[in-house]
């Protein structure tokens, strides 16, 4: 039996709505069927990469005009996708180095978190904005 | 944000009482840190045994608070982790810096000579 999952979620630009995106993507996880790894890790993860992606969202990549953010959470077969929007100019992923291992830098820390969870991340141009798509088969 | 304040002579107990230290609140916890410096407090402790999920700027916050800390030859040490908190400091090797113990009074106990 394959397993299924799309989310669509709209919500306003605000950090307040942080915990609410976390909660969906644990409670997500909680509920897969066929997942056989540790459940409450892939929970953090998921909360985390929804957290760090859409903060990032709002404080970097968004026009000031800009009300709300759209994430989609899609999982096929073993295969999760998050891809969070927005109206900004954008950034370059491959210049945000992340800071160095333990080093006392207050920010920069969100991506790299991003990029050690998820097996595959990419920042791209679509019609209104830009996309940050970030994929991880779970096993 | 909520958070609990206590001193114990030259050392303050700050009890962070929220599920999640977020881009949401986090500046709050960076904000008292940094009255309680202008203060002339500069020994911290930060029990964090009622967080369950911290983020980047939640760890940026406690950076900020520890770097204050040590610019004033204080030390601002960490209390209380739970498991995947803990985790997001290996993750970050940030564990290699803070000074971190299983709970605030074994912290307390450790700024005394």
């Amino acid at each position: 039996m394959s397993e299924r999952i799309e989310l669509d979620i709209t919500l306003p630009k605000e950090t307040r709505y942080l915990g609410l995106v976390g909660q969906i993507g644990e409670s997500m996880a909680r509920s897969l069927k066929r997942f056989t790894g540790d459940r409450e890790e892939l929970a953090y993860h998921i909360n985390l990469v929804l957290t760090e992606a859409m903060a990032n969202a709002i404080q970097h990549a968004s026009e000031p005009s800009s009300t709300e953010v759209r994430i989609t959470i899609t999982l096929v077969q073993h295969k999760l996708t998050i891809k969070v929007y927005d109206q900004g100019q954008g950034f370059d992923l491959s210049n945000l180095a992340p800071p160095d291992a333990g080093s006392m830098v207050e920010h920069g820390r969100g991506l790299f978190i991003i990029r050690t969870i998820m097996d595959r991340v990419t920042y791209r141009k679509f019609k209104y904005g830009h996309v940050l798509e970030m994929e991880k088969t779970l096993h | 944000m909520n958070m609990e304040i206590d001193e114990r002579g030259n050392i303050v107990l700050i009890s962070v009482v929220e599920e999640r230290l977020d881009a949401h609140n986090s500046t709050d916890l960076k904000t008292r840190l940094l009255s309680l410096f202008e203060d002339g407090k500069n020994n911290m402790v930060i029990n964090l045994e009622g967080v369950r999920f911290v983020d980047s700027s939640g760890l940026g916050a406690l950076v900020s608070g520890f770097k204050n800390a040590s610019a004033r030859n204080g030390n601002l040490k960490l209390a209380g982790l739970q498991p995947q908190v803990q985790s997001m400091f290996e993750l970050t090797r940030l564990h290699r810096v803070f000074e971190i113990f299983p709970n605030s009074e074994d912290a307390i106990a450790s700024f005394q000579p």
